[in-house]
């Protein structure tokens, strides 16, 4: 996958949690909990997606690397290149 | 078998659990001693009657589209929809004391105007605990535990509204004596004066089962009429599960719902000396009564009565086998449903006390508990429309039928008062959830089984 498909992946995992939040104008800089109603319980939900879907295990001390769109694409990469 | 996790009990916060670690790909088992689920909050039938144990109306409600509070969160947890749990919202509460009666709704504004309206001398004092509930962060698992009692008596002058206040918050879930955790405390008045009451039409039975649909759904599995018998230890673990019909499981991590101190009966090194302190005391009884027409009919359309005959509300163990002097009256048929409940019925709690219930013979068991329901009757009808009349069934349970079939000590069904909120325990793998965990009410009871599923078990990979 590319950085922009993995941001996307990412949306799209968002949107299934929250699905009547308007997603469309989501800023890649800004910390997603910033922009959505996305509680920690929810956001524990991306992490869990990512482990059901493409077997990517985030640890709990590196959370904190999925906290922007870009952010997340930057971390996830290498894991998600051969995806 | 190995697990990756064994749940003990599939009560609302044991299946809230294993929905969460069975939807995100974990082997569960949950084990469940009775051959029905629910645990607290259950049902029966009797006499061609279905009855309910437990839930008189779910709390926390707020209509669909409303965010970031606690219902929402828990069908967002769950991957439910707010349509599955077919909540319909109650019509109108009360709290009744002599010359004071309080009512609300799902509508806070219409609370806090009741409030002011009766307390008029109060209402800047009001305002100022509103600002102290609403600054409180309730969902610090680590916040030191302050009096209630304290802190509402320290801005609310007037003691009677300060016992108004208290009487539902304590019957809807409180498991200490005369005070509560401020923590719990503005849990329960959030759930039940800021969101508010709501009930399916098809009771507790419909909750329960969503549950267990979406967990078998999910994968996972459920083991009924299967008793735990024994949590063998060996190095700082839970080394194997011995069940009652002699099979051996394993599992990784266990999530117990049992209670705290009945947990750590199951283990093989316990040391009962320790427990004492973790116990309950406060159970009820209640009488619920099968009527032949609609309360409405009877110009009774309010949901639940909370009553209290003196102006100072006591709420503890009884000296006697029931104390009628407070208690809840609850009305299946007045919340906002499309179509009539099949029956009229009128359902009544009172503080009970275990041990002298449990000390009968089986006779005068039996006898206590039509003389008592003669009691509660008369002094509910102080604060209610006559309806003995139109009483056609009744049944009673007390403290030793909720710890016949739950396995609660002292029949406590709101457990310790020594909550362990992180769920940790002395053994590496086997936490608490459930009512001894900490979040109370049936919406909290869930929010339990996710939050220590969420913890304990998914953030740990």
């Amino acid at each position: 996958m590319t950085k922009q498909q993995i941001k996307d992946t990412i949306l799209e995992i968002i949107a299934q949690i929250i699905p009547d939040e308007d997603l469309s104008n989501l800023k890649g800089d800004i910390p997603i909990r910033e922009q959505v109603e996305l509680d920690s319980m929810d956001f524990l939900d991306i992490v869990m997606e990512l482990r059901k879907r493409y077997g990517i295990e985030v640890p709990e001390d590196e959370y904190m690397q999925l906290a922007t769109l870009d952010s997340s694409a930057a971390y996830l990469e290498p894991r998600m290149r051969e995806l | 078998m190995d697990y990756d996790v064994l749940i003990i009990g599939a009560g609302m916060s044991g299946l809230a659990a294993g929905i969460r670690l069975a939807y995100y790909g974990k082997s569960v088992c949950v084990v469940e001693k009775h051959y029905r689920v629910g645990g607290l909050n259950s049902f029966y039938n009797l006499g061609g009657h279905k009855l309910d144990v437990g839930l008189h109306a779910m709390t926390n409600y707020v209509p669909k589209g409303v965010k970031l509070s606690p219902l929402p969160k828990l069908l967002r947890q769950l991957k439910l929809k707010a349509e599955d749990f077919a909540l319909c919202p109650q019509r109108m509460s009360a709290i009744k004391f002599p010359n004071k009666t309080i009512r609300f709704n799902n509508d806070f504004g219409f609370f806090v105007q009741e409030v002011v309206d009766n307390f008029p001398r109060q209402a800047d004092n009001f305002q100022k605990l509103l600002k102290s509930i609403f600054e409180y962060d309730e969902l610090n698992l680590c916040a030191k535990p302050v009096s209630a009692r304290e802190v509402v008596g320290s801005i609310i002058s007037d003691p009677l509204l300060s016992d108004m206040i208290f009487c539902p918050l304590m019957f809807y879930g409180n498991a200490q004596e005369n005070d509560m955790e401020f923590g719990q405390f503005v849990i329960m008045f959030k759930s039940i004066f800021c969101e508010g009451f709501a009930r399916p039409q098809a009771g507790v039975r419909q909750i329960l089962d969503v549950l267990v649909k979406k967990y078998k759904a999910c994968g996972g599995e459920l083991k009924m009429r299967c008793e735990v018998k024994s949590l063998k230890c060996a190095n700082g673990r839970v080394a194997s599960i011995l069940l009652e019909n002699g099979e051996v499981l394993t599992a990784d991590r266990i999530l117990s719902s049992a209670g705290y101190a009945e947990t750590m009966k199951l283990l093989t090194d316990h040391d009962s000396s320790k427990l004492n302190c973790n116990v309950g005391q406060l159970s009820f009884v209640e009488f619920i009564l099968v009527l032949n027409k609609e309360p409405a009919e009877m110009s009774y359309e309010t949901t639940i009565t909370f009553y209290n005959n003196s102006d100072r509300f006591d709420y503890r163990k009884p000296d006697e086998l029931v104390d009628v002097s407070s208690g809840v009256i609850c009305c299946p048929n007045n919340f906002q449903f499309e179509n009539p409940l099949p029956e009229g019925m009128i359902r009544i709690t009172n503080l009970a006390n275990f041990d002298l219930w449990n000390r009968l013979g089986k006779e005068e068991y039996k006898a206590q508990k039509a003389a008592w329901l003669e009691t509660t009757l008369r002094e509910v009808v102080e604060f209610v429309p006559d309806f003995r009349d139109s009483i056609v069934f009744t049944d009673v349970f007390t403290p030793k039928t909720i710890y016949r079939f739950t396995g609660r000590i002292n029949g406590a069904v709101y457990g310790t008062p020594n909550k362990t909120k992180t769920g940790k325990t002395h053994l590496d793998n086997l936490f608490i959830c459930g009512t001894d965990q900490g979040f109370l009410g049936i919406v909290g009871a869930m929010l339990s089984g996710i939050s220590m599923a969420n913890l304990h078990v998914l953030q740990k990979g």
